[in-house]
Parts: C-alpha cells; sequence; structure tokens
C-alpha cells in the first residue's frame, strides 16, 4: 500500500486545475499586460480568476494581488502593515510564538530594523491564542497583529474572527497566514475582519509556486518585488498564468464541496488519532477538536522522528515530523516547543495530514505501521530501557 | 536519496542490536535534548572486543553508525578499536551527509566510552589522552 499523508507539505494536483491550467499553457499563452488580443484574452481570464479567489473569501476582486506563495504573500503583508505603522511612529507588532517561519523570520528582520515584537505564548489548549491575550497585548503603538489561520503542524484552529473583531475596534491590522486554512476551513474576511491574509495554491490542490494576498481596500502595500506595473503596481513580475488559473479552480472545487470533504476527512482524522493513543506513552499535540479536518500531530516518548519517517517510508506511508534531523537544524520543531513539548519528545514526532481521499483501509495501515515502527524502534533505544527500568522519568504517562 | 544504500541497509537491518547481560564495559554517548543517544556493550577476552551490541536513540544515520562501527570492531583488539575514527565510520558507510557526520563521532566516542569503562571497571592503566574527546559535553543542559 503507497499512503501520501503529508498533504500539509504540498497536495497532488486535481484533475479539475490541471484542465484549467493547460489551456494557458500553449492556446491562450498571451501575456495579460499586453494590449493585443492574445493578450486581453489572458487578461480576461485572469480577471475570471481574481473574482472568483475574491468570491471564495469574502472580498472584492481588487483586493486580491497574485503571489509566488504563501511566504510571499507572508512577507508582503507584515512589510507592509510595518512600514504603514512607522510612519506613525507606531513600531509595535503582535504574533504568536509558533508561526510559520515565513512570518517569523520577516518579524525578526523587522526587529533588527527597530521594531519591537511581542510572540503571544501558544502553550494553553493546544496552542490557542485567546482574543483576550491579544487584547492585553495591543498598544497604543501597536500597528499590527499577525495571527495564523490554522498551525502547520499541530493543525490547531484560531479564533480568527473574534481575534479581527479585538484588533478592529482597537484598530490596529490585522493579518492571517491563512496557508493550511484556504480551501479546508470556510473563511470570510469581511465576517471575520481580516485585512490581510496570505494563502497558497499548492496546499489545496492547485498548483505549486502560486499564492494570494488579500489587502482589504485602504491598505495601503509596499512592494517586495519591483519591475512592473502588474498587481496594481504592488507586484511585479508577467502572470504565471497556468498557475493562477489553476489555483482559481483549485479554490473553487475545494470552496465547493468544503462541508463534504471536511466531515469525511474529520471522520478518518479522529480514528486515526483514537488508533494511535492506543500506543502507551504517546500524547496528540494540538486541540483536539478545534483542529484541521486532515491533521494529526503525535509525539512517541523514547523515540526520534526521522527514524520513524524512513521506517513509515519504507511500508509505503509518507508522512513528515518536527524532529530536529528532518529540519536540518539542531533543534526540533519551533512550534512543539512553543506548545510547551520539552526537546526529548518533541524529537519524536509524527505529522499525519490526510485528506478526504484517504480511506478508512489507509487508516488501519497507517495505525498498525505506526504501532509497529514506535516498538521497533523503542526496542532498540537505550531512553526507552531507562524508561522502562525506571532509571528516567516519563514525559508523557 | 538522503542516504547512500549502505546506510539504508544498516538502518533497515542494523547489526548487533541489543545489550549485553554482562558486559565488560558500557559507554553512553549524547543526550535526549540533541536527539541522539548511543549505548555500546562489549565484552572482552584476552584483550579482544568479543562480542560487541549497541542501543540507539536517533536518527537513521545515528541507528546505521552504530551499526557500523559495531561491525567494525568485533572480534579486533582494543587497540585497534581504540583507533577507529569516525571518518571510517562514515567511509564504511559510503558517506554520511555533512549535517550528519556527528552522528558517526557519537558512534566513535560511545566505543572509546565502553573501553574507558572496561579499563576503569577492571583498574587497568590507560594514558587519558586517549580518551579526551570524551571530556567535552555531550551533557544534558535541559
Amino acid at each position: 500500500m503507497k499512503i501520501y499523508a503529508d498533504n500539509a507539505a504540498t497536495t497532488k494536483t486535481s484533475k479539475t486545475a490541471i484542465d484549467a491550467m493547460l489551456p494557458y499553457l500553449d492556446k491562450i499563452y498571451g501575456n495579460p499586460s499586453s494590449l493585443h488580443t492574445p493578450g486581453q484574452e489572458a487578461a480576461e481570464a485572469l480577471l475570471d480568476a481574481r473574482c472568483r479567489i475574491a468570491k471564495n473569501l469574502g472580498c472584492f476582486p481588487d483586493e486580491i494581488y497574485f503571489t509566488s506563495g504563501g511566504s510571499e504573500a507572508d512577507n508582503q503583508a507584515i512589510i507592509s502593515a510595518a512600514r504603514i505603522g512607522e510612519t506613525k511612529g507606531k513600531k509595535h507588532i503582535i504574533s504568536t510564538a509558533f508561526e510559520h517561519h515565513a512570518v517569523l523570520h520577516t518579524l525578526d528582520k523587522l526587529g533588527k530594523e527597530g521594531f519591537e515584537i511581542t510572540l503571544l505564548d501558544v502553550k494553553n489548549d493546544g496552542g490557542i491564542v485567546t482574543p483576550e491575550q491579544v487584547e492585553a497585548a495591543i498598544r497604543p503603538d501597536t500597528c499590527l497583529v499577525t495571527v495564523m489561520y490554522a498551525n502547520n503542524e499541530i493543525g490547531t484552529v484560531e479564533p480568527i474572527g473574534e481575534i479581527g473583531g479585538i484588533c478592529r475596534a482597537k484598530k490596529v491590522l490585522f493579518h492571517t497566514d491563512a496557508v493550511q486554512a484556504a480551501g479546508h476551513l470556510k473563511i470570510n474576511v469581511a465576517d471575520e475582519s481580516i485585512d490581510m491574509l496570505s494563502l497558497s495554491g499548492h496546499k489545496f490542490r492547485g498548483p505549486k509556486g502560486v499564492g494570494a494576498l488579500y489587502a482589504r481596500r485602504g491598505v495601503k502595500l509596499t512592494n517586495i518585488i519591483e519591475g512592473g506595473a502588474q498587481e496594481r503596481g504592488k507586484r511585479a513580475g508577467t502572470h504565471n498564468m497556468p498557475a493562477i488559473m489553476g489555483m482559481a479552480a483549485a479554490l473553487d472545487e475545494a470552496c465547493a464541496n468544503i462541508d463534504e470533504n471536511a466531515e469525511k476527512t474529520i471522520k478518518m482524522r479522529d480514528r486515526l488519532i483514537k488508533g494511535l493513543s492506543e500506543i502507551p506513552h504517546s500524547v496528540l499535540n494540538g486541540n483536539p477538536t478545534r483542529r484541521l479536518p486532515g491533521n494529526v500531530s503525535f509525539c512517541f516518548e523514547g523515540i526520534e522522528g526521522e527514524s520513524l519517517l524512513l521506517l513509515l517510508d519504507d511500508k509505503g506511508i509518507y508522512a513528515s515530523s518536527g524532529s530536529a534531523c528532518t529540519s536540518g537544524s539542531l533543534d526540533p520543531s519551533h512550534v512543539l516547543l512553543a506548545i510547551g513539548r520539552p526537546h526529548a519528545i518533541a524529537h519524536g514526532s509524527l505529522r499525519l495530514s490526510i485528506d478526504h481521499e484517504t480511506t478508512s483501509e489507509e487508516v488501519e495501515y497507517i495505525i498498525e505501521g505506526v504501532k509497529d515502527v514506535v516498538g521497533y524502534l523503542r526496542n532498540m533505544s537505550p531512553v526507552w530501557s531507562d524508561l522502562q527500568k525506571g532509571k528516567r522519568e516519563y514525559v508523557i504517562q | 536519496m538522503l542516504y547512500s544504500e549502505k546506510v539504508m541497509d544498516h538502518f533497515k537491518n542494523p547489526r548487533n542490536v541489543g545489550t549485553i547481560e554482562d558486559a565488560d564495559g558500557i559507554g553512553e554517548i549524547g543526550n535526549v535534548k540533541c536527539g541522539d543517544i548511543m549505548k555500546i556493550y562489549i565484552k572482552v577476552d584476552n584483550d579482544t572486543i568479543s562480542d560487541v551490541k549497541f542501543e540507539t536513540f536517533g536518527c537513521g544515520s545515528a541507528i546505521a553508525s552504530s551499526s557500523m562501527a559495531t561491525e567494525l570492531i568485533k572480534g579486533k583488539p582494543i587497540s585497534d578499536a581504540l583507533k577507529l575514527t569516525n571518518k571510517a565510520v562514515a567511509e564504511a558507510l559510503d558517506g554520511l551527509p555533512a549535517h550528519k557526520m556527528h552522528c558517526s563521532v557519537l558512534a566513535e566516542e560511545a566505543i572509546q566510552a565502553a573501553i574507558k569503562d572496561y579499563y576503569d571497571k577492571n583498574g587497568i592503566e590507560y594514558d587519558e589522552e586517549v580518551f579526551a574527546s570524551l571530556l567535552h559535553s555531550h551533557d544534558e543542559e535541559e
């Protein structure tokens, strides 16, 4: 059996998306910035894609800016808010400790420029940031609050509407990195008082290398990429037409089936969580109910994540881990550390991200496979034998 | 692929996994904070490593390095085992990615630690210099 359970990393491009992309490679290949007929055909399609994406988010088409992906959208949103704040002498930004690095590294950069960054604690409730936490952190010089819609590693879904409401009332710009949420959770930027939102095409079965930034009318964007008048002068570069068309089609498809897909996926997710919880000294990461439909994240005591992934790969189970060894750094995932997991067990983490096509046979196979591999690795682990002999204290009871 | 075929072979079919109940020397290197711990058990007969077993908590290359290192010293005189370098372990595995070289260092040091333990337990005198590399800290800081 071969089971792809790493949909949070990227998804298989859907047939719908591929079909939507193909004409823009060799039939409607004009540059939408060109005045001639082939160019204008592309321009019309581009507008259509923009309208459809806007409709799925509950915003106006002229509030959508196409980017190269989620990271670029995050960078541009944060830098823009910082530049707006700066002109008013506001140089304080609020975020969370477990954001994606596209957010955290951009904030680091601003920190070096003299911005003050407050990272909210995410140790409660499996990583839930409360509106009260946000409210308490807002100061007169706060220019931006950026909180991810849903966490990419542990799947926790934040109370975005409530946080947005507070920011709106306090007149502070609010950005959300919705890369994991778009196409999987219902989003309405107007209802949720979101000023800026980032999304990425390949997380909902669109192609890679394309994303979008929603920025509410009146939010002045700062260019990250200079060189042309595309995207109302805010993002230069010839439009990646096939990718944009594929992303629009994929988002339409995902949003049209959002309830049905979520229902199917959640059923499989909860079975997986139940099955893996039977492994002794294992713990679910993230909030058990307020989580992405497809996310299952566990820590297993006494083993290391990379060897777990390699052995699962051998069984045809393709997953991911927040262990240091898979990241190329010495520290395990900043997300797991931020929610309070000690290093010892953060190294032994596993993320399975399934989707609506995952079957119950596959789920049972995954449960058995993980149980086997965890048992096998524990058998050769000196940490596990120390735990069993009482020479070391269990972190996970 | 991240790893050579040899690394994958030693990772998936590790040699000498386990413990030795009446081991003559035991060496443990690494800590859980860093995500790697290697524990080597040796039996010594007539200055020769007559048996060796390992337990490892760590990534694929840590397990493969332990497996290869134990293969390289099994049946060898202690004097040879002391000369085993991390480079030799990595080379025997047809190389390790640069950021995984520390796994082979752990293997080299775990073997040295086991031999030092054997010397200490048996009151055998030795030159401290031989085990100088064990002095730098792999201690837990958490």
